[in-house]
């Protein structure tokens, strides 16, 4: 069998083959953090949802906040990739498998934001048993375990390749490459295959994870209460996800240049074409909030505006207008200016501040309808208690750990992709931008 | 088959709190104090809420109302629950399954009437009232919710009785606690379907009117009043 010529790539293969004390510093941290979570979710077990600071009528807080959060930044990943592989956007090369590897992980998190919101979390296996297909919820567990599985599926075929790469390359791990590759020996056939099952995931995918955001914003807008009954909700939470979504991904791709050097890979052409994408969903984001905060204001129904004015002026109005700044604000000033979308820095500092404004907003849709029951209350505030913080860390940490772990067993750029693109696309390109203009024939059909 | 509903004058009822008392003993709700309270996890299956009287008037007072939970007919309770922990049972009562449920909260969230409770922690009954808990209810564990079950036990135990005595069920023999209770007889139980008991007439009043009826859930609470009931406190 031939040896792959890896060539100008070697350097993808340098996470793998040795690793710095930054590794370790970087992951030792990480991991003393998802330590500290543990403690926090032992003391939860202990104890019950009384360690949380949720009462009565605040019933769901941070959990379920964060639920949606990172069931959001999952669309970063296998959708953006899907879109732009179905788009032959060339420039996608580099960038695909680090935006994959986001969505399978972060969807653990999401699903593991449920299961710490259950009061007895030794009970959830009965969704299975005694599942009532009337409840959004099972919706969401339907949705999300498709999607789990759809994306799994999406980050390995696209591995295969570059799987067998590392089994030829690096033979001190050959036991732990050697099945994962399947045998591949990259012959056209077996190309021709591999491209069109990751063509036909491509277009699975994305009706998958549109659905599964939809089914998110319906767990709140299937109910009565004042601004949770939404007919946008479906759309704006889509929206918002693959918001938040590019945002993860810009940032975790500026930690992955930096730390293994890949400038060459990840080039500020990258950050600015996803920064323009990330410009496109803020436009969107702030058209959906205006349409929603509109519509409830005009219409003006004395439940919903008791919600609606303790969040523009009561007491969430300081996370609301942080929101609006976050959100919109300062990601449209950062990415409208060539200037500074074009830097990575620019793009980056735009994404970090769509990160808090999200998390934001869904903590702004979880918490004040809660707060304003239809009926009067004892008023009680929500304050998250030191173990929902802890937890939310330790998720986060936890994420970056594995994210980390991830990309010193695999390469984070696609090699073969980059390859392909090196050999085969710019003639790829040529003829297919030939073939649109006047007095072309007509390209045979692939 | 009976719709069993309630009626409450609230032009009679004098905000004394025989009802909560009442129903807490009935079904081994633990008690909360102040500390509880204060963090919003009191659990009481009927409250008083607060209503502001004649908002408009010359003279603006405050009016209490007993809440317990509406029994909708269309409850958005049961149908968001993922495990049906929480269904219309065959007596058309909303009935909590507890050893099902699996403390999700979603359905605490979807009732716009905010009566449904959680154990945020394991129930703890001060002694001697560990010893003079009801062996007709269970206590619930913690992590679950729990509701208002207008006293379904004491229907199986009417139920027994009038097998035992060789007759049908009569209007009296099933009553909730509250209703029981109630020393200004301003709460009335019974089959809604049947026309000749009291609450089915005095649910015909003029003066009859539903929590939210607006929203569909056709409550099986129905309030009694001539005042004006708008505006909250």
């Amino acid at each position: 069998m031939e040896r792959f010529e890896i060539g100008d790539d070697a350097r993808l293969l340098g996470p793998m083959e040795k690793t710095g004390r930054g590794f370790w510093i970087f992951t030792g941290t990480l991991l003393a953090i998802a330590l500290w979570g543990l403690f926090a979710w032992s003391t939860q077990l202990r104890r019950g949802l009384s360690v949380t600071g949720l009462n009565v009528p605040v019933y769901w807080g941070l959990y379920i906040t964060n639920f949606v959060f990172f069931i959001g930044i999952s669309h970063a990943g296998t959708l953006i990739s899907a879109i732009l592989r179905l788009a032959q956007a060339e420039w996608r090369r580099s960038i695909t498998r680090s935006a994959e590897v986001i969505t399978v992980l972060v969807l653990f998190f999401g699903m593991g934001c449920v299961i710490l919101d259950l009061g007895r979390p030794d009970r959830a296996f009965n969704v299975l048993f005694h599942g009532n297909f009337t409840s959004p919820l099972l919706w969401d567990v339907t949705s999300v375990s498709m999607y789990l599985t759809g994306s799994i599926l999406y980050l390995y075929l696209p591995l295969i390749p570059d799987i067998a790469i590392l089994r030829d390359c690096l033979p001190r791990r050959r036991w732990f490459y050697r099945p994962l590759a399947l045998g591949w020996t990259g012959t056209p056939g077996q190309q021709r295959v591999l491209n069109r099952a990751i063509a036909v995931m491509a277009v699975i995918i994305i009706p998958i994870a549109v659905s599964v955001h939809t089914v998110v914003s319906w767990v709140f807008a299937m109910t009565v209460q004042p601004m949770w009954h939404s007919t946008i909700f479906g759309p704006y939470f889509v929206v918002g996800a693959i918001f938040s979504g590019i945002g993860a991904l810009i940032i975790a791709m500026a930690i992955i240049r930096r730390a293994y050097h890949l400038e060459d890979y990840l080039k500020p052409i990258h950050f600015n074409n996803l920064g323009l994408l990330l410009l496109v969903m803020t436009l969107l984001w702030f058209y959906f909030t205006f349409a929603e905060f509109l519509t409830t204001y005009y219409g003006a129904e004395p439940t919903h505006m008791i919600v609606f004015l303790s969040k523009t002026e009561g007491s969430f109005s300081p996370l609301f207008w942080t929101m609006v700044v976050t959100c919109f604000v300062v990601p449209f000033t950062l990415l409208a200016n060539h200037k500074t979308r074009g830097t990575i820095w620019g793009c980056v500092a735009a994404s970090i501040s769509v990160e808090v404004g999200m998390w934001l907003e869904r903590f702004l849709i979880v918490v004040p309808s809660l707060s304003n029951p239809r009926l009067p209350m004892t008023a009680a505030s929500y304050v998250p208690s030191w173990v929902e913080w802890s937890l939310f860390a330790a998720f986060v940490a936890t994420f970056m750990l594995l994210y980390a772990l991830f990309t010193k067993l695999f390469p984070i750029v696609s090699i073969w992709e980059v390859k392909e693109g090196r050999e085969h696309s710019i003639q790829e390109v040529t003829e297919r931008v030939a073939s649109y203009l006047p007095g072309a024939p007509e390209p045979a059909h692939e | 088959m009976a719709r069993w509903g309630m009626v409450i004058d609230l032009d009679r009822c004098t905000a004394c709190q025989a009802c909560v008392v009442a129903c807490q003993v009935e079904n081994n709700v633990p008690p909360a104090g102040a500390d509880l309270a204060e963090q919003g996890r009191a659990i009481s299956w009927l409250r008083l809420v607060p209503f502001q009287e004649g908002q408009h008037g010359t003279r603006p007072g405050m009016r209490l109302m007993p809440l317990p939970c509406q029994h909708c007919e269309h409850p958005p309770c049961a149908k968001v629950c993922p495990v049906k922990a929480t269904q219309i049972d065959h007596e058309g009562l909303v009935a909590q399954v507890y050893p099902r449920c699996i403390g999700c909260r979603y359905c605490t969230t979807a009732c716009p009437y905010t009566v449904r409770q959680f154990n945020w922690q394991k129930p703890e009954f001060p002694a001697p009232m560990e010893q003079g808990l009801s062996p007709d209810v269970s206590v619930r564990p913690r992590g679950v919710v729990e509701k208002c079950s207008f006293c379904h036990h004491r229907l199986q135990r009417a139920k027994d009785r009038a097998r035992a005595e060789g007759r049908s069920l009569r209007e009296g023999d099933y009553l909730p606690a509250c209703v029981e209770s109630c020393p200004a007889e301003a709460m009335v139980f019974g089959d809604l379907d049947d026309p000749r008991s009291a609450v089915s007439r005095l649910a015909e009043s003029p003066r009859a009117f539903r929590l939210l009826e607006e929203l569909g859930t056709r409550p099986k609470v129905v309030y009694l009043s001539k005042g004006e009931w708008g505006g909250e406190v």
